[in-house]
């Protein structure tokens, strides 16, 4: 019995050892350059927007429709031709465009454009955008402000009524409950919006760049991205990621997840257990267990596909296209397809069933 | 030789002048002003018109006497009175004919009537100023457009309960619905902010546009731009959903007002969309030595032959022959929109009707067309057989005429204009302003360039021009106006006298941001606005403080001051002060209208502190008192 036993352990762990790698979803990704269309190759933010795409450029807001692209300049009204960030309301259609030079609104084809010079908007920087109802809140690189477009009237969130140390604001993530801004080195604020009050969320262990207990807390103070899905909080940093729950921090590091680089630059919840990562070394899905990584080879620039499972065993996965670049500045989702900005680019990932 | 005859025709002339004078001053200054939207007496002032689904019930819309008045429209008996909210506006019948909405514009809701019992059967709060509304043909939204707002509010139409809003032009006011109920037409009454700016950014070509709402997603899909266009108001489509025509006003105020003698400072005309005409064309209705002022009111007759224009100061409404207008527009494809003698290629009759003659509205069989005269309180029926006022129907109104109501008949009407080229009202449109800025002819050409000043409150804050250069009212609205604008008929005593008082008793629109205790941000500003230290606990000098040059309850000391925004086209730097009333209303600011927000009169006009001390504030603080002037 004793002999069989081992036998059968030995078949289940050779079984393991040889099981294919778990399923993760496979994309064909098609690439948007100045080649076939873009303004710009440097794509800071995309926007899914029904059929139409949207995309923030060094030179300019395009949107492609019915296989052509077209784009909004500083002469059609935008306010700066760098666009970051980009915001669709959801109830009225108009989508909101952060610039270098403020904030844009475009609706029916007319750009209004709100400066901290013609406005109440604290910073012509805008870094990020979230419409939540009637608000819209702007994460600028002089604090967050939020513009009611019932009242017209702008308020403004720094440090003097927030608790905010610096006021470099990265991104924003509003819904009618909640409201969280990743602040660059302060850290991660929430607005309580039934009750007005703020809360904040810091490095238990200060700015060190490294982590002293794994899952205490925040994972760094340098937030840069920010999402709110199913009463989950997936921050994203320069040093790592985190997941929050209300009560737990669970957080992801190269060295114990399949993040391919604790530098990320953008966070995606699609639900409470999925996230999709955007870092300097590629695109990176977690589906809670196993990881994926989209990205051209590191070496040599070769698609490149790669799964880890829950054990940490990394297999390849052969496919012929990946993200334009490996720099990924922003995600969005059109049904099952995924859009990506990239700073060579901005990709398409057609899912492969 | 003079006979005693003549001699007693001229003391008797003097002395009749003189009474007359004297009438003039004591109306001006001493008679009791009014206090509502409209006056001394209840006129019913009919302003918009619809016939019932079935052709049997003229509605009446009665903008003074705030009342819809129902008429059997081939009798013209009356039906029934069913008083509404304040100053109504606008108003549809749901597509089944069962429910009236009208707006109230003045108290901010809307009046759901029930055209069975016609009862009022519920009042719903809306957004700020509604002036029209239209159901959508699922009878799932109602579109309320809200001119103080600049939005269009997307209603529950069985609660009432506000969906969201969809971003409209500077004064959002008027909504057509095409003949399938796809699609709306939204137009604005004042130009949105110019793109583009000149040197100075005091010289803004306007920009208007049609904002066309896909009704089954409730969203705008698309806006018509109305290049140089300032004032935009109704719209009609074609039965057959081809033509769309709206009734456009384009100013020519970037040059010196002296060409009025040789025509053209301010255009009216029609602009042409949809899949008769490609892209949209511009087609005037004025007409060489004649202008056709103030349009207002559009339709299309059923068979698409003729189009019917009001226009309020010309008292008159343009027929156009549609074939021949296409025709004309298809071989022009060029611009010809300031070509006066278009008109005559299109243009069928010009049909005299009452005074400020508004909205209109075809009978069912299309043989009638009736227009609302909003100022002498009369509905014409024209047989559009014969394009003439086949009767006209008299709404109970007051017997006499006040003196209020004859001042507002002068300060519509154009007739005083040289060849009827303008009347007060063009540019101050429902007795406001039209956002623009101008180059007067008499401070020399190109030179002291001015915004518009809203005419609301007005009383009690003269000196009058931005060089406070008039004294009062009858010396604003007497020689400077009959010599610089009329250059042709002048006003007599009386009629001068009725014009100033009516100006003079213009109110403050409800100020929709002023509660009854400040909000913290309100206090905050209000604490700015009122301070005398700056934040270094400096003290500011006195004449630097807001409160010194905008003192008082309208926020204004009458006296000239320099704040530091003299350009190179002024004449001088020192400027009247402006009142405060709903001043977050009248962007563009400053005397020339440089600053397109009131933001940018500190934030881009006020590098030395001259325009009081500011530069010592944050943008939180700048932004409280913002939001304190918005309550003022």
């Amino acid at each position: 019995m004793k002999k069989s036993g081992m036998f059968a352990l030995l078949f289940v762990a050779a079984s393991l050892a040889c099981a294919a790698p778990p399923s993760m979803p496979r994309y064909n990704f098609e690439n948007f350059t100045t080649a076939n269309g873009l303004p710009n190759d440097h794509v800071y933010a995309v926007l899914v927007d029904g059929d139409r795409i949207w995309a923030g450029t060094e030179n300019g807001l395009a949107v492609y429709e019915n296989h052509i692209w077209k784009t909004y300049t500083t002469a059609d009204g935008l306010a700066h031709r760098a666009v970051l960030s980009l915001a669709l309301d959801q109830r009225t259609g108009d989508v909101w465009a952060g610039t270098m030079g403020g904030l844009s609104r475009v609706s029916g084809g007319r750009i209004d454009t709100y400066t901290q010079l013609n406005s109440g908007l604290s910073n012509n920087v805008v870094y990020g955008l979230s419409v939540e109802s009637e608000n819209v809140w702007v994460a600028t690189a002089a604090g967050g402000c939020r513009l009611d477009l019932h009242t017209g009237q702008w308020s403004l969130y720094n440090e003097r009524n927030t608790p905010m140390v610096e006021i470099w604001t990265y991104a924003v993530a509003a819904t009618p409950a909640k409201v969280y801004y990743a602040v660059w080195g302060s850290g991660l604020l929430e607005y309580d919006q039934k009750t007005g009050r703020w809360d904040k969320y810091d490095d238990p262990d200060g700015e060190n760049e490294m982590v002293l207990f794994k899952d205490q807390g925040l994972v760094h103070e340098i937030v840069t991205s920010v999402s709110y899905v199913d009463s989950i909080v997936w921050v994203a940093t320069y040093f790592g990621d985190s997941r929050y729950d209300g009560r737990y921090w669970h957080n992801f590091l190269t060295k114990d997840s399949g993040l391919p680089s604790n530098f990320t630059n953008v966070v995606k919840g699609l639900d409470a257990k999925r996230a999709w990562f955007g870092t300097d070394k590629g695109l990176a899905y977690y589906d809670g267990v196993n990881w994926a990584v989209y990205r051209p080879s590191l070496k040599d620039g070769a698609p490149e596909m790669t799964v880890r499972d829950a054990q940490g065993i990394v297999t390849p996965v052969a496919v012929t296209t990946a993200p334009a670049h490996n720099y990924i500045l922003g995600i969005d989702f059109q049904g099952d397809d995924i859009w990506v900005a990239t700073a060579k680019g901005l990709s398409h990932g057609i899912l492969q069933h | 030789m003079i006979g005693c005859s003549q001699i007693r025709r001229i003391i008797s002339g003097v002395l009749v002048n003189a009474l007359l004078l004297v009438t003039a001053i004591h109306a001006a200054f001493g008679l009791p002003d009014r206090t509502d939207a409209h006056g001394d007496e209840n006129y019913a002032s009919p302003l918009e018109v619809l016939l019932s689904p079935d052709g049997a019930r003229l509605y009446v819309l009665c903008n003074q006497s705030n009342e819809i008045r129902v008429f059997n429209s081939t009798t013209y008996a009356v039906i029934k009175t069913i008083a509404v909210g304040r100053v109504p506006r606008g108003f549809s019948l749901s597509p089944d004919g069962a429910r009236l909405f009208v707006t109230n514009s003045w108290d901010d809701t809307l009046s759901i009537i029930d055209t069975r019992t016609l009862a009022v059967v519920a009042t719903w709060p809306v957004s700020a100023e509604p002036s029209s509304v239209v159901e959508d043909r699922t009878g799932n939204h109602l579109f309320v457009a809200n001119r103080i707002t600049n939005d269009i509010a997307v209603l529950d139409a069985k609660t009432g309960a506000e969906e969201k809003r969809l971003s409209g032009g500077r004064g959002t006011s008027y909504i057509t619905p095409s003949p399938d109920g796809t699609r709306l037409y939204v137009t604005h009454v004042y130009p949105n902010a110019a793109l583009q700016t000149t040197e100075g950014g005091n010289r803004l070509a306007p920009e208007s546009e049609i904002a066309v709402i896909d009704t089954a997603r409730a969203v705008i899909i698309d806006r018509i731009p109305l290049h140089r266009i300032a004032g935009v108001f109704h719209v009609a489509i074609s039965n057959d959903g081809r033509l769309g025509a709206a009734a456009t006003v384009h100013p020519k105020n970037l040059v010196p007002l002296a060409h009025v003698e040789h025509g053209w400072a301010l255009g009216n005309s029609l602009t042409l969309f949809g899949a008769d005409v490609g892209k949209p064309v511009e087609v005037p209705l004025d007409e060489l030595e004649r202008y056709a002022t103030q349009p207002f009111g559009v339709a299309i007759s059923p068979d698409k032959s003729r189009i019917y224009v009001t226009h309020g100061g010309s008292e008159i409404v343009t027929v156009i022959d549609v074939p021949r207008m296409l025709q004309f527009v298809h071989a022009h494809p060029a611009s010809f929109e300031t070509d006066l003698s278009a008109s005559a290629n299109y243009v069928v009759t010009r049909i005299p009707v009452g005074r400020n003659p508004r909205g209109l509205a075809f009978s069912h069989d299309g043989r009638r067309l009736f227009v609302a005269n909003r100022l002498d309180d009369t509905i014409s029926v024209i047989d559009v057989r014969t394009n003439r006022v086949a009767s006209t129907i008299k709404l109970a109104t007051p017997k006499t005429i006040s003196v209020l109501r004859r001042g507002e008949q002068t300060f519509y009407t154009s007739r005083y204009g040289f060849q009827g080229h303008y009347g007060c009202a063009s540019c101050h449109i429902d007795s406001t302003f039209d956002g623009l800025t101008w180059d007067l002819e008499p401070d020399g050409m190109g030179r002291d360039i001015v915004d518009n000043r809203n005419l609301e409150d007005i009383k009690g804050t003269e000196p009058y021009k931005w060089n406070g250069g008039n004294p009062d009212i009858p010396t604003e609205c007497g020689p400077r106006t009959e010599k610089y604008f009329w250059r042709s008929e002048n006003y007599d005593g009386r009629i001068l006298a009725d014009l100033a008082l009516y100006i003079r008793s213009l109110p403050p629109r409800p100020n929709r941001w002023r509660t009854a205790d400040l909000m913290p941000t309100q206090e905050r500003g209000k604490a700015i606005f009122e301070r005398s230290n700056d934040k270094f606990g400096k003290s500011i000098p006195e004449a630097n403080r807001c409160v010194f040059c905008h003192s008082g309850p309208k926020g204004t000391s009458q006296k000239s001051f320099d704040v530091g925004t003299k350009k190179s086209t002024d004449n001088s730097g020192l400027l009247d002060t402006p009142q405060l009333t709903n001043i977050s209303l009248t962007p563009p600011y400053l005397h020339d209208g440089s600053a397109r927000t009131l933001e940018e009169i500190w934030t881009v006009f006020n590098p030395n502190d001259k325009h009081g001390r500011t530069n010592d504030l944050t943008k939180d603080e700048l932004n409280d008192l913002i939001e304190y002037l918005r309550t003022r």
